[in-house]
């Protein structure tokens, strides 16, 4: 085991691949000479040089164009959208061209490529810096979406991205990057798809994802010890595929559920989870589902403003503790 | 590589110097003193505001525009009332220029009410309708086509005004730089593209990031004649946007000036800026800074002593500390702001 930052993982995880197959390749602005504006590419230039690591003009739509024919032709294309916010600006090659290649071929076009993007607030950033839009990626069939919490979790994860045949959308929460935590040695490849149970409790379920995640457990102590709620807390680490089976299984065992999203209210991922658990398990709930959300605005630049939208441990304790009981 | 990417305009000046010399003498002393204020304005105020986040006052983002103060002051001499003027996030010069006060920019760099956005913009999103300035925008690149339609209403309403729309070096990688150049042309729009040639895009060098060696012809193609200036002269830019300006006026479309020019800091705060050399950075603040060379103007010509000068400083220096106790004192923007302005109706 070693302790990684959240940065270093990200780096750790490209290079491994980029060791074991030389068709991988990286694309993106002042991800090489600079080591990334986040840092969390430092090495790779020097290590694979930049034929395999290269820095692009302000370029997105060329840069996700680029990734997507590299793509189709043999190549397995890691592109970073500086931030998430970018995504708008080259949004046709991620929704109309990548997302839809292999089925407008009748599957004769695969699609291995990872579209990397530093995604969500609390850095002061404003509104063209901060958004959280995982969401988007989720409303468009044809991409799977991935937002790690850990380090470890970004370096199994991004591992199996890039080896994943489909495109990847890979949100990297931006105020997560500076965070250490545990990585196993040696080769580490996680699987898509698949939500972990991080906490066990009895009377609430609360998914939550990136950097909602280290919330909803702060969260989750502060119920126990202040006020005898026992939560589960499921890191759903991945939108789509979403592991329903876990988010049921947990959610039928507590009958409540709570979600804890970065993203704006309407339409926001929750949602979602909402439908699919009043669908299959209604029966089993014992009372509405609470959705945590930052509210349905622009992100203000403002910090005393901007903390009063993200979710935080105290509002989840507190829109917790008055619901259930 | 510092040598490759030197630009034509900064190392020529030298041998335009007398050429210049009999365009300066001719410029009056009141318009020299208002450029050599106006430029020392923003250099004192972008000098506070990095001091000011270095004391943990401001956050976020913060791009500073000291080294490029020629460009916008030599651009803003050309324009008037009917004019309107749209750039990046690097804005803080622009908005000085425009004739923004210097209180409600900087209370919007330290989140507070009395700040243009009211807190909610910060440094890159910051507007005067007021004043005609359209923006202090994020996502790079995204100003040229709204600058464009800034000169499109200005043609349709017959306002004669021109759009004076600034963009990187970086920024002309983007593809809808070329849409926006295309309509223009083909429309006659009274644009003005400013390219503001700092020589790096972030941590990338314009010869890293783009094909094309002469940004002033990118809008040959489509027509649009382009100049590269010297950006660090303010004399010489503003007889380029006179020329530009008149083009506008005239309906005979838009124009591109490539100004040459040179960022002293990092790109943002968290910039350590090592893409280039300490000489490189050096040359260009000894050689050709903006204010420094046009106060000799000033002295040699006669128009003011040093001593003159310093009081101007100190001037510009007590607007500048009023403008950062008000970001100050200010208060903080009530949570109920949050729900402001989404839509008309909160
Ligand atoms: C569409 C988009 N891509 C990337 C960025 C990140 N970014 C912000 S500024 C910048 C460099 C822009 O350089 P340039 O146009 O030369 O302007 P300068 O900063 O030198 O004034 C980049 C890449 C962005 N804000 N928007
Ligand atoms: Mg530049």
């Amino acid at each position: 085991m070693a302790e990684l930052t959240y940065r270093e993982a990200v780096a750790e995880g490209i290079a491994q691949e980029m060791r074991r197959d030389e068709d991988v390749v990286f694309l993106g602005e002042d991800i090489g000479a600079a080591g990334g504006v986040f840092k969390a590419t430092v090495g790779l230039l020097k290590e694979f040089g930049p034929v395999r690591v290269r820095d692009t003009p302000i370029s997105e739509q060329a840069i996700l164009g680029a990734a997507m024919g590299s793509a189709m032709t043999g190549l397995k294309p890691i592109a970073e959208i500086m931030f998430s916010d970018f995504l708008a600006v080259c949004w046709d090659i991620v929704a109309n061209e990548i997302a839809k290649a292999r089925y407008m071929t009748g599957g004769q076009m695969s699609m291995p490529l990872v579209i990397r993007t530093a995604n969500g607030g609390g850095s002061r950033f404003g509104a063209q810096h901060s958004q959280s839009v995982e969401n988007w990626a989720m409303m468009v069939p044809g991409l799977k979406v991935v937002a790690p919490s850990t380090p470890a979790d970004v370096k199994g994860l991004l591992a199996a991205a890039i080896r994943d045949p489909d495109p990847v959308m890979f949100f990297e929460q931006k105020s997560l990057y500076p965070i250490k935590g545990e990585v196993p040695d040696g080769e580490l490849v996680d699987e898509l798809g698949t939500a972990k149970v991080l906490r066990d409790g009895d009377d609430v379920t609360i998914c939550a994802l990136a950097a909602m995640v280290p919330r909803a457990i702060q969260a989750a102590e502060i119920l126990s010890s202040e006020h005898g709620i026992e939560a589960t807390v499921v890191d759903l680490r991945s939108l789509v595929p979403l592991d329903t089976k876990t988010i049921l299984r947990e959610t039928a065992k507590t009958g409540r559920l709570v979600t804890v999203e970065e993203n704006p209210r309407l339409c926001g991922w929750g949602a979602e989870v909402a439908s699919i658990v009043a669908d299959e398990n209604f029966w089993d709930l014992d009372g509405p589902v609470i959705r945590i959300t930052t509210p349905h605005i622009p992100l203000p630049a403002a910090d005393e403003l901007e903390d009063a939208t993200m979710p935080s441990a105290d509002r989840i304790v507190r829109e917790v503790s008055e619901k259930i009981d | 590589m510092a040598e490759a990417s030197k630009p034509k305009s900064v190392g020529k000046k030298s041998k335009t110097s007398t050429r210049k010399r009999s365009s300066k003498s001719s410029a009056d002393a009141v318009q020299l003193i208002s450029y050599y204020s106006d430029m020392l304005l923003i250099r004192r105020f972008e000098e506070r505001a990095g001091q000011m986040y270095g004391m943990g006052l401001i956050g976020g983002f913060c791009h500073l525009y000291i080294g490029q103060e020629a460009v916008v002051v030599g651009m803003q001499g050309a324009i008037d009332d009917r004019d309107a003027v749209v750039t990046s996030y690097r804005d803080h010069g622009h908005m000085l220029a425009c004739g923004m006060d210097p209180k409600g920019v900087m209370a919007e760099l330290t989140g507070r009410i009395g700040g243009y956005s009211k807190g909610k913009g910060g440094s890159m999103h910051m507007f005067s309708k007021e004043k005609k300035f359209y923006g202090g925008h994020g996502i790079v690149g995204a100003q040229v086509p709204i600058g464009t339609g800034l000169a499109f209403a200005a043609k349709y309403k017959g306002t004669d005004g021109v759009s004076l729309t600034y963009l990187g070096d970086g920024a002309v990688n983007q593809g809808q730089v070329h849409e926006a150049f295309n309509m223009a042309e083909l429309w006659d729009l009274p644009v003005i593209y400013v390219i503001e040639n700092n020589r790096y895009g972030m941590g990338t060098s314009v010869d890293r990031a783009s094909a094309a060696k002469d940004l002033y012809r990118l809008g040959e193609p489509f027509g649009i004649p382009g100049e590269q200036v010297d950006g660090m002269d303010v004399l010489t830019v503003r007889k380029a946007a006179d020329k530009a300006v008149k083009h506008c006026r005239e309906g005979k479309g838009p124009y591109i000036l490539e100004m040459m020019t040179y960022r002293y800091r990092g790109h943002s705060m968290s910039d350590p800026a090592k893409y280039r050399t300490k000489e490189e950075v050096a040359e260009m603040r000894e050689q050709h800074d903006p204010i420094t060379n046009l106060s000799k103007i000033i002295v040699d010509a006669g128009k003011k002593s040093e001593e003159e000068l310093k009081e101007i400083d100190k001037k510009v220096r007590a607007i500048v500390s009023e403008a950062a106790e008000f970001a100050q004192e200010s208060p903080e923007p009530a949570p109920s702001e949050l729900y402001t302005d989404v839509l008309v109706e909160a």
